[in-house]
């Protein structure tokens, strides 16, 4: 067993683990935060998409070990006082989301990827997201979403 | 209707369920770990075809962690093997054990279960059970197994011909022979998966004080796996519950019982502690149910306008190993040919069929259910007609379509057609392309060497199914009829409970924004429960584009009903007639009269205070369950038009535009109506180019991960343009007609025509998908000489 020490969603915690338990497992069953999804382990899907150490990583192919000393950030630190972060906020709107089994990833990627590039084009937006497979909405309703959302997350910068 | 409230059905109203779902708080079955959870882990055959001759567990057991491991012997003294009857003798009923018994016949089938502590140490286990195998002979496709030296996968059935049906009319020999001209293509699409984000898994606790048995499923239909876990367990229904709470997708495949949850309860059951299976994905490629698979050899005969006079197909399509339950192996197959006329007006028809057991996982429901193939086939030959006659293809198909006065309409394979807008929907995509200018563009581009193709697809798809036709053939279960209850609370808040299950469909609004209209309140005050067996009045699940047609329909009757009594009561406490109260921004008043009202609260308060708030005789409170059966059904139709390029130097399809006129009666929610298409279409986009499931003649999985199964990603789905037709239902309830396959009903068919036409200059047809770089690029050189 091996202790990890790491903070998620700017609460500090540490674990105990096997050190071969996966990133994802850890999130999910250590600290309770079922909000990260598994959905190939091997690093094709995207839902176990979380933000480490400020960029989008595939928590499904990272052993938790790894993380120890790290910031993540996952879905459920995406709120902030009770109110839908602007991107949750356009998903909605756009109908960005159907079984919402691939949004957690979705949303940790977009919102990598409009901080890497803050207006997009659609082709752009395409080539950003396609890490993250969804099979329920065709992408459009994503695509609408975070072109809808790009201003509001580059006026807060 | 007429309560004053903004009414909600035709609403682009935002879901409900997103709050949760965005915020990392949904309920999946993964999201529960009850106290003393263990984690069961399968061992899973490497073999296609095999006796096994010994299991032994032993180095399993001592395992720390370990705490029982369970074989298709033990297994087998606690539950029944599934069965999937039919009442039809071209159904053959053969067995399937939820742990292999004596053999296994495909790779993936579940030999060995463990549970243990952790997923970890399960997974541990599963790699020390030793199992003996004696090979057999693999049964490597549909075709080889028909041949009288073929292995036979089934002693029981005596043969691998497991399905085999006809449907006639009229005499389609004199109809070829009398042809002015009759076009021929053998058709190939190849196998499929429905690949959900969310793998399948299963919970199962079994309370020993109470004698109760709860399982959560990643299941479109609890209510269908209660029924029959009680009758394989012998335990009495009501002591059965099954929760889909939010399930991942579903797409058909989480319709059917599978292996693995009837080994989950057995295991709770036997141990007194829950137990969870999570399947991963290469188990999900491996034993999740498969799509399609089929040949089909088919044959149209046309006059010299266009005019169809006869069709002949012969489908035979690989159903795996194993007849699924409740559909049984006839689903695909046999919807196949029920579908295969299509839109049009077909004078003769003869439509065979056989499925055909093969050593693969079994075939299933998914996302269209036959009519993908059968779109595929029909569409196809009707270009390849037009293309014989210079018709272009939209002409020949206005030629055909059953016309407006022919409804309701008899379909050669005996379907009833309510209403539907072939023509218009099909004149409503020329306009909305500006069909010429298309035209013309397509002409530019190919005189500067481009291969650009236009293609046009129309279909027609039975949806809301009634208690007149089983939705799967001979199938012996009932799925006719839906159920609704609609309960107010003394605060005046209103619970609805379905028997239905969403999995992405966003029923928790659309059957709210129904209910509110019904009941005169604002959405905000419903709540609907859905996907759970204790809660929810008797239903089956959600299935066959039936849930928006049932249980909305269910939820108008159950609404209408407490509508009525809330005028009663309205009436008694404003002393006015009934029939004088009116309703109005969630208030009740006297006609005439806006001053002299009661608010909704009030009179669901006054439902539950007793007699002296009442009308005299009038039973308390204020809650209605109403049972809906369309009987027939409806139907939904659109024309889809897809225009490609084929890259000359990769092969590669790129979608340059996709158009789709649909028409799903009256819509509830066009938001959730327009996401409906985009998915379906994606699907559809993925089976005409990408997804193939691959077996190599030894039965093993070539395809077995995301690497090799491709699921389009963002880049290969274009920009889908979507156009509403609403001609409501005349025979369904509210007018609602289901739509949530039609998108992957038409997609393959109107990429393989927009390709065969863009490579018109080549003389190729499309005859096979998915039409993946390599066989196109086969394809063109052997039509340009070098292949």
């Amino acid at each position: 067993m091996v202790t990890v020490r790491l903070k998620v969603n700017d609460v500090a915690h540490e674990g105990r683990c096997e050190p071969r338990k996966l990133l994802v497992d850890f999130i999910r069953e250590d600290l309770g935060l079922t909000g990260t999804h598994v959905g190939c382990e091997h690093g094709i899907c995207g839902a176990c998409t979380i933000m480490f150490n400020g960029e989008a990583a595939r928590s499904c192919i990272m052993l938790a070990v790894q993380a120890d000393g790290a910031e993540l950030l996952t879905v459920e630190g995406l709120m902030r006082e009770g109110k839908l972060h602007p991107l949750q906020e356009a998903f909605r709107e756009h109908h960005g989301l159907q079984c919402g089994f691939c949004t957690p990833g979705m949303l940790l990627t977009a919102l990598d990827f409009l901080r890497t590039n803050p207006s997009p084009n659609d082709r752009e937006i395409r080539e950003g997201i396609s890490a993250v497979l969804c099979r329920c909405t065709g992408y459009q309703g994503i695509v609408n979403a975070v072109r809808a959302a790009a201003p509001t997350l580059a006026a807060r910068r | 209707m007429g309560h004053g409230l903004p009414r909600l059905v035709g609403a682009r109203v935002a879901r409900r369920e997103d709050p949760r779902l965005l915020t990392g708080q949904g309920s999946y079955v993964d999201d529960h770990r009850p106290p003393r959870l263990l984690y069961a882990a399968f061992l899973r055959s490497p073999h296609a075809h095999a006796r096994i001759v010994r299991i032994d567990a032993s180095a399993a057991l001592v395992l720390p962690g370990v705490v029982a491991v369970l074989t298709g012997d033990d297994v087998a003294r606690s539950a029944k093997p599934v069965r999937a009857a039919s009442k039809t003798p071209a159904v053959k009923t053969t067995s399937f054990p939820p742990l292999a018994l004596d053999k296994v016949r495909h790779v993936g089938e579940a030999v060995a279960m463990v549970a243990a502590e952790s997923r970890y140490l399960a997974e541990d286990a599963i790699e020390r059970i030793v199992v003996e195998y004696a090979p057999l002979p693999v049964v490597k496709d549909m075709e080889s197994a028909l041949e009288p030296a073929s292995p036979v996968l089934h002693d029981e059935a005596g043969t691998n011909l497991l399905v085999s049906r006809e449907f006639v009319r009229g005499d389609v020999d004199a109809a070829l022979a009398g042809a002015a001209l009759v076009v021929r293509e053998r058709f190939r699409f190849h196998r499929h998966t429905p690949v959900c984000m969310e793998n399948r898994g299963c919970l199962a606790e079994y309370a020993t004080g109470s004698e109760t048995l709860t399982l959560r499923s990643s299941a479109q239909c609890p209510g269908l796996v209660r029924d029959v876990l009680s009758d394989l367990l012998d335990m009495p229904e009501h002591r059965i519950r099954v929760i889909a709470a939010d399930v991942g997708g579903g797409f058909g495949a989480k319709a059917s019982l599978y292996p693995e949850e009837i080994a989950t309860c057995v295991m709770a059951r036997r141990l007194g502690r829950p137990v969870k299976w999570i399947g991963d994905r290469r188990e999900d490629l491996l034993a999740t149910t498969h799509a399609w698979d089929e040949i089909v050899e088919a044959e149209l005969g046309v006059n010299r306008d266009g005019t169809i006079v006869g069709l002949r197909a012969q489908v035979t399509a690989d159903v795996g190993a194993y007849s699924i339950y409740p559909w049984t192996a006839a689903i695909e197959p046999v919807q196949t040919i029920s579908f295969l006329p299509g839109p049009y007006r077909v004078p003769t028809y003869q439509g065979r069929t056989r499925g055909v057991a093969t050593c693969k996982a079994p075939l299933g429901p998914y996302r269209g259910v036959g009519r993908p193939p059968a779109v595929f086939v029909i569409e196809g030959l009707m270009d390849r007609a037009a293309r014989q006659l210079g018709l272009d293809p939209t002409e020949i198909r206005l030629r055909n379509f059953i016309r407006d006065e022919d409804f309701p309409y008899k379909s050669s394979s005996g379907i009833v057609w309510d209403r539907a807008s072939f023509t218009a929907s099909l004149l409503k995509a020329r306009e909305a392309l500006d069909y010429p200018a298309l035209r013309a563009e397509q002409a530019r581009a190919r005189a500067a060497g481009r291969w650009i193709g236009i293609g046009v697809v129309s279909y027609v798809e039975l949806t809301g199914i009634g208690s007149a036709i089983p939705v799967s053939p001979g199938m012996p279960v009932s799925t006719g009829t839906e159920a609704a209850t609609i309960r107010f609370d003394p605060s005046g808040k209103v619970t609805a409970v379905f028997g239905v299950a969403s999995h992405g469909q966003g029923l928790e609004t659309t059957l709210a924004q129904i209910v509110a209209d019904e009941v005169g309140v604002p959405i905000e005050d419903v709540r609907v429960v859905h996907g759970d067996t204790e809660l929810s009045p008797y239903g089956t699940g959600t299935y066959a584009s039936r849930s928006l047609v049932l249980a909305g329909g269910a939820a108008i009757l159950a609404g209408r009903s407490i509508r009525e009594k809330m005028l009663l009561i309205a009436g008694h406490l404003l002393e006015a007639a009934p029939a004088d109260i009116v309703m109005t921004d969630a208030r009740c008043a006297v006609r005439g009269l806006p001053d002299r009202s009661v608010t909704v609260r009030e009179i669901a308060r006054a439902a539950y205070t007793g007699a002296r708030q009442l009308p005299k005789g009038l039973e308390p409170g204020l809650e209605a369950t109403r049972f809906y059966d369309p009987y027939y059904g409806t139907a939904s139709n659109a024309t889809h038009v897809a225009m490609v390029e084929v890259d000359r130097a990769t092969c590669e399809v790129k979608t340059l535009r996709y158009v789709v006129v649909e028409d799903c009666g009256r819509m509830v929610n066009p938001l959730i109506v327009d996401g409906q298409v985009h998915g379906g279409v994606a699907q559809g986009i993925g089976a005409a180019l990408l997804e193939e499931i691959v077996y190599d003649d030894h039965g093993q999985l070539l395809s077995g991960t995301l690497m090799d199964y491709v699921v389009p990603s963002a880049c290969e789905v274009p920009w889908i343009e979507v156009h509403h037709l609403e001609t409501p239902s005349p025979v369904a309830l509210g007018g609602f007609r289901g739509m949530g396959e039609g998108g992957t009903i038409g997609a393959p068919a109107a990429i393989a025509n927009a390709i065969a036409d863009a490579l018109t200059p080549l003389g190729i047809e499309v005859a096979e998908l998915p039409v993946t770089p390599d066989r196109l690029f086969r394809l063109i050189e052997r039509a340009e000489g070098r292949g």
